[in-house]
Protein backbone atom coordinates (compact mmCIF):
# COMPACT_ATOMS: atom_id res chain seq x y z
CA UNK A 1 0.00 0.00 0.00
CA UNK A 2 1.76 3.22 -1.05
CA UNK A 3 0.40 5.95 1.57
CA UNK A 4 1.19 8.99 -0.60
CA UNK A 5 -0.32 7.77 -3.37
CA UNK A 6 -3.40 7.00 -1.70
CA UNK A 7 -3.60 10.46 0.15
CA UNK A 8 -3.01 11.82 -3.52
CA UNK A 9 -6.00 9.78 -4.43
CA UNK A 10 -8.22 11.02 -2.24
CA UNK A 11 -6.80 14.29 -2.52
CA UNK A 12 -8.13 14.15 -6.23
CA UNK A 13 -11.31 13.66 -5.36
CA UNK A 14 -11.62 16.51 -3.12
CA UNK A 15 -9.59 19.05 -1.28
CA UNK A 16 -9.37 18.17 2.44
CA UNK A 17 -7.83 18.74 5.91
CA UNK A 18 -5.14 16.26 7.03
CA UNK A 19 -7.69 15.01 9.75
CA UNK A 20 -10.04 13.91 6.97
CA UNK A 21 -8.34 12.53 4.66
CA UNK A 22 -7.12 10.17 7.72
CA UNK A 23 -10.58 9.45 8.31
CA UNK A 24 -10.99 8.40 4.77
CA UNK A 25 -7.93 6.30 4.77
CA UNK A 26 -9.02 4.69 7.96
CA UNK A 27 -12.25 4.02 6.69
CA UNK A 28 -11.20 2.83 3.47
CA UNK A 29 -7.96 1.29 3.88
CA UNK A 30 -7.00 0.89 7.52
CA UNK A 31 -8.36 -2.77 8.66
CA UNK A 32 -7.67 -2.22 12.25
CA UNK A 33 -4.31 -0.35 11.29
CA UNK A 34 -5.48 2.99 11.52
CA UNK A 35 -2.72 5.59 10.01
CA UNK A 36 -1.24 7.10 12.55
CA UNK A 37 -1.78 11.71 12.59
CA UNK A 38 2.38 11.82 12.56
CA UNK A 39 2.30 9.71 9.19
CA UNK A 40 -0.20 12.10 7.84
CA UNK A 41 1.12 15.31 7.96
CA UNK A 42 4.34 13.79 7.39
CA UNK A 43 3.44 12.81 4.25
CA UNK A 44 1.46 15.89 3.37
CA UNK A 45 4.37 17.97 4.22
CA UNK A 46 6.65 15.47 1.80
CA UNK A 47 4.16 16.02 -1.11
CA UNK A 48 3.69 19.39 -0.58
CA UNK A 49 7.77 19.87 -0.80
CA UNK A 50 7.37 18.19 -3.76
CA UNK A 51 4.77 20.11 -5.38
CA UNK A 52 2.16 17.44 -5.15
CA UNK A 53 -0.08 19.19 -3.23
CA UNK A 54 -0.93 23.00 -1.98
CA UNK A 55 -1.16 23.69 1.90
CA UNK A 56 -4.14 26.41 2.17
CA UNK A 57 -3.66 29.18 5.28
CA UNK A 58 -3.78 28.02 8.60
CA UNK A 59 -7.60 27.63 9.74
CA UNK A 60 -9.42 28.98 12.89
CA UNK A 61 -10.36 26.05 14.47
CA UNK A 62 -9.47 22.67 17.49
CA UNK A 63 -6.97 20.09 16.44
CA UNK A 64 -3.20 20.00 15.51
CA UNK A 65 -3.50 21.46 11.34
CA UNK A 66 -6.52 23.36 9.96
CA UNK A 67 -5.10 23.65 6.47
CA UNK A 68 -6.62 22.06 3.64
CA UNK A 69 -4.71 20.34 1.05
CA UNK A 70 -5.28 20.47 -2.58
CA UNK A 71 -3.66 17.96 -5.64
CA UNK A 72 -1.73 20.01 -8.15
CA UNK A 73 -1.24 19.26 -11.87
CA UNK A 74 1.50 17.28 -10.75
CA UNK A 75 0.01 15.69 -8.37
CA UNK A 76 -2.93 14.57 -10.67
CA UNK A 77 -0.67 13.10 -12.88
CA UNK A 78 1.72 10.86 -10.61
CA UNK A 79 -2.41 9.34 -9.76
CA UNK A 80 -3.25 8.92 -12.94
CA UNK A 81 0.53 7.04 -13.85
CA UNK A 82 -0.09 4.96 -10.92
CA UNK A 83 -3.75 3.82 -11.32
CA UNK A 84 -2.36 2.75 -15.07
CA UNK A 85 0.95 1.04 -14.27
CA UNK A 86 0.88 -2.58 -13.30
CA UNK A 87 2.26 -3.50 -9.71
CA UNK A 88 5.32 -5.49 -10.18
CA UNK A 89 4.19 -9.48 -9.90
CA UNK A 90 6.12 -10.95 -7.68
CA UNK A 91 7.12 -14.92 -7.36
CA UNK A 92 7.23 -14.26 -3.24
CA UNK A 93 10.15 -17.34 -3.49
CA UNK A 94 11.92 -16.53 -0.77
CA UNK A 95 8.64 -16.52 1.48
CA UNK A 96 8.47 -18.50 4.89
CA UNK A 97 6.70 -20.95 3.45
CA UNK A 98 8.93 -21.76 0.42
CA UNK A 99 11.96 -21.31 3.45
CA UNK A 100 10.43 -24.14 5.76
CA UNK A 101 9.45 -26.31 3.04
CA UNK A 102 13.26 -26.58 2.13
CA UNK A 103 14.80 -26.55 5.37
CA UNK A 104 12.57 -29.01 6.40
CA UNK A 105 13.77 -31.03 3.43
CA UNK A 106 16.97 -30.84 3.81
CA UNK A 107 17.11 -31.69 7.53
CA UNK A 108 15.23 -34.57 6.65
CA UNK A 109 12.10 -33.42 9.06
CA UNK A 110 8.35 -34.41 7.62
CA UNK A 111 7.45 -31.57 5.30
CA UNK A 112 4.39 -32.83 4.34
CA UNK A 113 3.21 -32.50 7.85
CA UNK A 114 4.08 -29.10 8.03
CA UNK A 115 2.66 -28.33 4.42
CA UNK A 116 -1.01 -29.97 6.03
CA UNK A 117 -0.75 -27.72 8.87
CA UNK A 118 -0.13 -25.00 7.10
CA UNK A 119 -3.35 -25.73 4.51
CA UNK A 120 -5.67 -26.22 7.85
CA UNK A 121 -4.30 -22.47 8.79
CA UNK A 122 -4.73 -21.38 5.25
CA UNK A 123 -8.27 -22.67 5.18
CA UNK A 124 -8.94 -21.63 8.65
CA UNK A 125 -7.91 -18.04 7.71
CA UNK A 126 -10.20 -18.49 4.11
CA UNK A 127 -13.29 -19.95 6.02
CA UNK A 128 -12.87 -15.94 8.40
CA UNK A 129 -12.72 -14.30 5.30
CA UNK A 130 -15.71 -15.82 3.55
CA UNK A 131 -17.69 -15.15 7.08
CA UNK A 132 -16.70 -11.56 6.53
CA UNK A 133 -17.07 -11.17 2.72
CA UNK A 134 -21.24 -12.70 3.30
CA UNK A 135 -21.62 -10.24 6.14
CA UNK A 136 -19.97 -7.11 4.82
CA UNK A 137 -20.79 -4.58 2.20
CA UNK A 138 -18.83 -3.96 -1.21
CA UNK A 139 -16.03 -2.32 0.06
CA UNK A 140 -15.19 -4.92 2.73
CA UNK A 141 -16.15 -7.50 0.37
CA UNK A 142 -13.58 -6.36 -2.35
CA UNK A 143 -10.84 -6.85 0.65
CA UNK A 144 -11.95 -10.13 1.79
CA UNK A 145 -12.14 -11.18 -1.74
CA UNK A 146 -8.31 -9.97 -2.72
CA UNK A 147 -7.01 -11.99 0.73
CA UNK A 148 -9.07 -14.69 -0.49
CA UNK A 149 -7.50 -15.30 -3.81
CA UNK A 150 -4.01 -14.67 -2.41
CA UNK A 151 -4.71 -17.43 -0.03
CA UNK A 152 -6.19 -19.67 -2.35
CA UNK A 153 -2.81 -19.30 -4.83
CA UNK A 154 -0.44 -19.90 -1.36
CA UNK A 155 -3.10 -23.44 -1.39
CA UNK A 156 -2.30 -24.16 -4.84
CA UNK A 157 1.41 -23.69 -3.89
CA UNK A 158 1.22 -25.83 -1.46
CA UNK A 159 -0.72 -29.03 -2.87
CA UNK A 160 1.66 -28.92 -6.21
CA UNK A 161 4.91 -28.80 -3.15
CA UNK A 162 3.02 -31.79 -1.55
CA UNK A 163 2.09 -33.83 -4.71
CA UNK A 164 6.31 -33.23 -5.41
CA UNK A 165 7.85 -33.64 -2.10
CA UNK A 166 9.53 -36.75 -3.10
CA UNK A 167 11.52 -35.32 -6.15
CA UNK A 168 11.91 -32.36 -4.20
CA UNK A 169 13.84 -33.82 -1.06
CA UNK A 170 16.32 -35.80 -4.10
CA UNK A 171 16.84 -32.30 -5.80
CA UNK A 172 17.45 -30.81 -2.31
CA UNK A 173 19.59 -33.13 -0.87
CA UNK A 174 21.41 -33.50 -3.93
CA UNK A 175 22.65 -30.07 -3.26
CA UNK B 1 0.73 -19.06 18.76
CA UNK B 2 -2.81 -19.99 19.64
CA UNK B 3 -4.82 -23.82 18.26
CA UNK B 4 -7.44 -24.17 16.19
CA UNK B 5 -8.82 -27.33 17.16
CA UNK B 6 -10.72 -29.45 14.63
CA UNK B 7 -12.87 -32.65 16.25
CA UNK B 8 -11.23 -35.78 15.99
CA UNK B 9 -13.02 -37.80 13.48
CA UNK B 10 -14.14 -40.62 16.10
CA UNK B 11 -15.31 -38.76 18.69
CA UNK B 12 -18.27 -36.89 17.53
CA UNK B 13 -21.05 -37.22 19.42
CA UNK B 14 -23.47 -35.69 17.78
CA UNK B 15 -22.95 -38.24 14.31
CA UNK B 16 -25.45 -38.23 10.93
CA UNK B 17 -23.26 -40.10 8.56
CA UNK B 18 -20.47 -42.17 9.20
CA UNK B 19 -17.72 -44.08 7.19
CA UNK B 20 -15.79 -46.94 8.92
CA UNK B 21 -12.36 -48.31 7.25
CA UNK B 22 -14.12 -48.16 4.01
CA UNK B 23 -12.05 -49.99 1.00
CA UNK B 24 -13.49 -49.88 -2.18
CA UNK B 25 -11.50 -51.04 -5.30
CA UNK B 26 -12.96 -50.93 -9.53
CA UNK B 27 -11.38 -54.00 -10.41
CA UNK B 28 -7.41 -54.04 -10.16
CA UNK B 29 -7.82 -50.04 -8.94
CA UNK B 30 -8.18 -49.00 -5.30
CA UNK B 31 -10.73 -46.09 -4.92
CA UNK B 32 -11.11 -46.43 -1.17
CA UNK B 33 -8.03 -47.51 1.13
CA UNK B 34 -8.92 -47.66 4.90
CA UNK B 35 -11.31 -44.01 4.37
CA UNK B 36 -12.66 -42.79 8.06
CA UNK B 37 -14.92 -39.96 8.08
CA UNK B 38 -18.10 -38.89 10.18
CA UNK B 39 -19.85 -35.81 10.02
CA UNK B 40 -21.91 -33.84 12.82
CA UNK B 41 -25.69 -33.36 12.49
CA UNK B 42 -26.11 -29.80 10.75
CA UNK B 43 -22.56 -29.38 9.64
CA UNK B 44 -21.31 -28.31 6.15
CA UNK B 45 -17.89 -30.92 5.98
CA UNK B 46 -15.78 -30.06 2.74
CA UNK B 47 -14.38 -33.18 1.36
CA UNK B 48 -10.84 -32.07 -0.73
CA UNK B 49 -8.09 -33.64 -2.55
CA UNK B 50 -6.21 -33.71 -5.91
CA UNK B 51 -8.21 -35.75 -8.84
CA UNK B 52 -8.32 -39.44 -8.23
CA UNK B 53 -7.82 -39.42 -4.59
CA UNK B 54 -11.43 -41.00 -3.82
CA UNK B 55 -13.56 -38.14 -2.75
CA UNK B 56 -16.08 -38.47 -5.08
CA UNK B 57 -16.32 -42.02 -4.10
CA UNK B 58 -16.67 -41.44 -1.18
CA UNK B 59 -19.27 -38.83 -1.61
CA UNK B 60 -20.95 -42.28 -3.26
CA UNK B 61 -20.56 -44.14 -0.90
CA UNK B 62 -21.95 -42.16 1.64
CA UNK B 63 -24.75 -41.78 -0.19
CA UNK B 64 -25.26 -44.94 -0.63
CA UNK B 65 -25.21 -44.97 -4.01
CA UNK B 66 -21.97 -47.42 -4.10
CA UNK B 67 -21.43 -50.39 -1.83
CA UNK B 68 -18.13 -50.46 -0.26
CA UNK B 69 -15.93 -54.04 -0.68
CA UNK B 70 -15.73 -53.59 3.20
CA UNK B 71 -15.97 -51.43 5.86
CA UNK B 72 -18.89 -49.62 7.12
CA UNK B 73 -21.48 -46.56 6.28
CA UNK B 74 -23.67 -45.42 9.09
CA UNK B 75 -26.63 -43.33 8.72
CA UNK B 76 -28.33 -41.81 11.50
CA UNK B 77 -27.81 -44.99 13.49
CA UNK B 78 -28.69 -47.63 10.68
CA UNK B 79 -26.05 -49.19 8.76
CA UNK B 80 -26.61 -48.03 5.01
CA UNK B 81 -24.09 -50.22 3.01
CA UNK B 82 -25.95 -53.52 3.90
CA UNK B 83 -29.77 -52.57 3.43
CA UNK B 84 -31.39 -53.72 0.11
CA UNK B 85 -31.45 -51.72 -3.12
CA UNK B 86 -34.49 -51.17 -2.50
CA UNK B 87 -34.15 -49.64 0.60
CA UNK B 88 -31.49 -47.60 -0.24
CA UNK B 89 -33.19 -45.94 -3.04
CA UNK B 90 -36.42 -44.98 -0.84
CA UNK B 91 -33.36 -43.77 1.69
CA UNK B 92 -31.74 -41.67 -1.23
CA UNK B 93 -35.67 -40.32 -2.42
CA UNK B 94 -36.18 -39.62 1.63
CA UNK B 95 -33.69 -38.37 3.43
CA UNK B 96 -30.84 -37.39 0.89
CA UNK B 97 -30.73 -34.52 -1.56
CA UNK B 98 -28.04 -34.19 -4.76
CA UNK B 99 -26.56 -31.54 -6.88
CA UNK B 100 -23.96 -32.25 -8.94
CA UNK B 101 -22.01 -30.13 -11.70
CA UNK B 102 -23.63 -31.27 -14.63
CA UNK B 103 -26.52 -32.80 -16.03
CA UNK B 104 -29.16 -33.18 -12.78
CA UNK B 105 -32.11 -31.29 -14.31
CA UNK B 106 -34.71 -33.04 -17.47
CA UNK B 107 -33.82 -30.21 -19.78
CA UNK B 108 -36.85 -31.58 -21.88
CA UNK B 109 -38.84 -30.09 -18.32
CA UNK B 110 -39.42 -26.47 -16.82
CA UNK B 111 -38.09 -25.49 -13.91
CA UNK B 112 -41.17 -25.78 -11.97
CA UNK B 113 -41.93 -29.82 -13.18
CA UNK B 114 -38.07 -30.58 -11.96
CA UNK B 115 -38.80 -29.12 -8.50
CA UNK B 116 -41.90 -31.17 -7.96
CA UNK B 117 -40.24 -34.12 -9.55
CA UNK B 118 -38.55 -35.65 -6.23
CA UNK B 119 -42.04 -34.76 -4.24
CA UNK B 120 -44.39 -36.56 -6.74
CA UNK B 121 -41.74 -40.01 -7.41
CA UNK B 122 -42.04 -39.89 -3.25
CA UNK B 123 -45.91 -40.08 -3.47
CA UNK B 124 -46.56 -36.30 -3.48
CA UNK B 125 -50.01 -35.36 -4.82
CA UNK B 126 -49.41 -32.87 -7.65
CA UNK B 127 -51.26 -29.84 -6.32
CA UNK B 128 -49.19 -30.01 -2.86
CA UNK B 129 -45.78 -30.60 -5.38
CA UNK B 130 -46.32 -27.97 -8.09
CA UNK B 131 -47.22 -25.33 -4.77
CA UNK B 132 -43.60 -25.84 -3.38
CA UNK B 133 -41.91 -25.87 -6.37
CA UNK B 134 -43.27 -22.37 -7.06
CA UNK B 135 -42.72 -21.28 -3.07
CA UNK B 136 -38.95 -22.58 -4.07
CA UNK B 137 -38.28 -20.62 -7.17
CA UNK B 138 -39.92 -17.81 -4.95
CA UNK B 139 -37.63 -18.03 -2.19
CA UNK B 140 -34.54 -18.45 -5.06
CA UNK B 141 -35.08 -15.48 -6.81
CA UNK B 142 -36.63 -17.66 -10.00
CA UNK B 143 -40.89 -16.96 -9.58
CA UNK B 144 -40.93 -15.82 -13.31
CA UNK B 145 -39.06 -18.96 -14.56
CA UNK B 146 -41.25 -21.62 -13.45
CA UNK B 147 -42.49 -22.33 -16.71
CA UNK B 148 -38.83 -22.45 -19.07
CA UNK B 149 -37.27 -25.05 -20.00
CA UNK B 150 -34.42 -26.00 -17.25
CA UNK B 151 -32.14 -26.55 -21.06
CA UNK B 152 -32.88 -22.84 -22.10
CA UNK B 153 -31.55 -21.41 -18.59
CA UNK B 154 -28.30 -20.07 -17.57
CA UNK B 155 -25.66 -21.38 -15.62
CA UNK B 156 -26.59 -19.98 -12.39
CA UNK B 157 -29.98 -20.57 -12.97
CA UNK B 158 -30.19 -24.21 -13.66
CA UNK B 159 -27.90 -25.19 -10.59
CA UNK B 160 -30.02 -22.71 -8.21
CA UNK B 161 -33.14 -25.24 -10.13
CA UNK B 162 -30.69 -28.14 -8.78
CA UNK B 163 -30.18 -26.82 -5.45
CA UNK B 164 -34.29 -26.18 -5.09
CA UNK B 165 -34.67 -29.95 -6.51
CA UNK B 166 -32.58 -30.93 -4.24
CA UNK B 167 -33.76 -29.24 -0.76
CA UNK B 168 -37.39 -29.40 -1.86
CA UNK B 169 -38.12 -32.88 0.11
CA UNK B 170 -36.22 -31.24 3.09
CA UNK B 171 -33.49 -34.16 3.55
CA UNK B 172 -31.21 -34.60 6.23
CA UNK B 173 -28.46 -34.56 4.25
CA UNK B 174 -27.39 -32.48 1.07
CA UNK B 175 -24.96 -34.18 -1.46
CA UNK B 176 -22.68 -31.61 -3.57
CA UNK B 177 -20.46 -32.57 -5.74
CA UNK B 178 -18.43 -29.47 -7.23
CA UNK B 179 -21.98 -27.93 -7.86
CA UNK B 180 -20.14 -24.91 -8.85
CA UNK B 181 -17.38 -26.70 -10.80
CA UNK B 182 -19.33 -25.55 -14.46
CA UNK B 183 -19.88 -21.77 -13.43
CA UNK B 184 -17.97 -18.67 -13.34
CA UNK B 185 -16.34 -17.14 -10.01
CA UNK B 186 -19.18 -14.72 -9.28
CA UNK B 187 -22.00 -17.17 -10.73
CA UNK B 188 -20.32 -19.81 -8.19
CA UNK B 189 -19.96 -17.61 -5.25
CA UNK B 190 -24.00 -16.40 -5.88
CA UNK B 191 -24.67 -20.08 -5.50
CA UNK B 192 -22.67 -21.37 -2.78
CA UNK B 193 -24.30 -17.74 -0.91
CA UNK B 194 -27.62 -19.61 -1.33
CA UNK B 195 -26.97 -22.84 -0.69
CA UNK B 196 -25.50 -22.26 2.32
CA UNK B 197 -27.99 -19.34 3.54
CA UNK B 198 -30.90 -22.46 2.82
CA UNK B 199 -28.66 -25.41 4.63
CA UNK B 200 -28.83 -23.32 8.14
CA UNK B 201 -32.23 -22.15 7.84
CA UNK B 202 -33.07 -25.86 6.84
CA UNK B 203 -30.95 -27.60 9.11
CA UNK B 204 -29.09 -29.47 6.34
CA UNK B 205 -26.14 -31.60 6.53
CA UNK B 206 -24.06 -31.16 3.91
CA UNK B 207 -21.27 -33.02 2.42
CA UNK B 208 -18.93 -30.78 -0.48
CA UNK B 209 -16.89 -32.46 -2.60
CA UNK B 210 -14.91 -30.06 -4.35
CA UNK B 211 -11.25 -29.01 -5.35
CA UNK B 212 -12.07 -25.82 -5.10
CA UNK B 213 -10.23 -24.05 -1.74
CA UNK B 214 -12.48 -20.64 -2.34
CA UNK B 215 -15.43 -23.30 -2.02
CA UNK B 216 -14.58 -25.29 0.50
CA UNK B 217 -13.92 -22.37 2.44
CA UNK B 218 -17.85 -21.76 2.76
CA UNK B 219 -17.74 -25.21 5.34
CA UNK B 220 -17.19 -25.47 8.31
CA UNK B 221 -14.37 -27.62 8.31
CA UNK B 222 -12.42 -29.60 5.69
CA UNK B 223 -11.39 -33.49 5.23
CA UNK B 224 -8.29 -34.33 2.88
CA UNK B 225 -8.66 -37.50 0.79
CA UNK B 226 -5.80 -38.61 -0.43
CA UNK B 227 -5.03 -42.30 -2.03
CA UNK B 228 -7.85 -43.37 -0.77
CA UNK B 229 -7.54 -42.31 3.11
CA UNK B 230 -9.27 -39.49 4.51
CA UNK B 231 -6.43 -37.35 6.75
CA UNK B 232 -8.01 -34.30 8.62
CA UNK B 233 -5.59 -32.43 11.29
CA UNK B 234 -7.18 -33.19 14.63
CA UNK B 235 -5.00 -29.47 15.56
CA UNK B 236 -3.53 -26.79 13.99
CA UNK B 237 -1.79 -24.43 14.98
CA UNK B 238 -2.19 -20.86 13.89
CA UNK B 239 0.32 -17.14 14.26
CA UNK B 240 -2.09 -14.81 15.96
Amino acid sequence: MSVPLTLLGLLEREPSHGYDLKRDYDALFGRGKPLPFGQVYSTLGRLARDGKVLAGESEPGAGPDRKRYLITDLGVTEVAAWLTEPVEPEPHLQSVLFAKVVIALLLGRPAEQYLDTQRAAHMQRMRELTDMRRQAGQVDSLLADYGLFHLEADLRWIDMTSARLQSLAQEVGAR
Amino acid sequence: MTAVRIPAEDTRADCVLRAVDVHLSFGATPALQGAQLSVARGEILAVMGPSGSGKSTLLHCLAGIFTPDSGEIWFDGQRLDTLSDAQRTRLRRTAFGFVFQFGQLVPELSAADNIALPLLLGGTRRKAAYASAAAWLDRLGLGALGTRRTGELSGGEAQRVALARALVARPQVLFADEPTGALDSLTGEKVMDLLVDLVHEEGTTVVLVTHDARVAAYADREAMVRDGKVTTPSEVMVAE
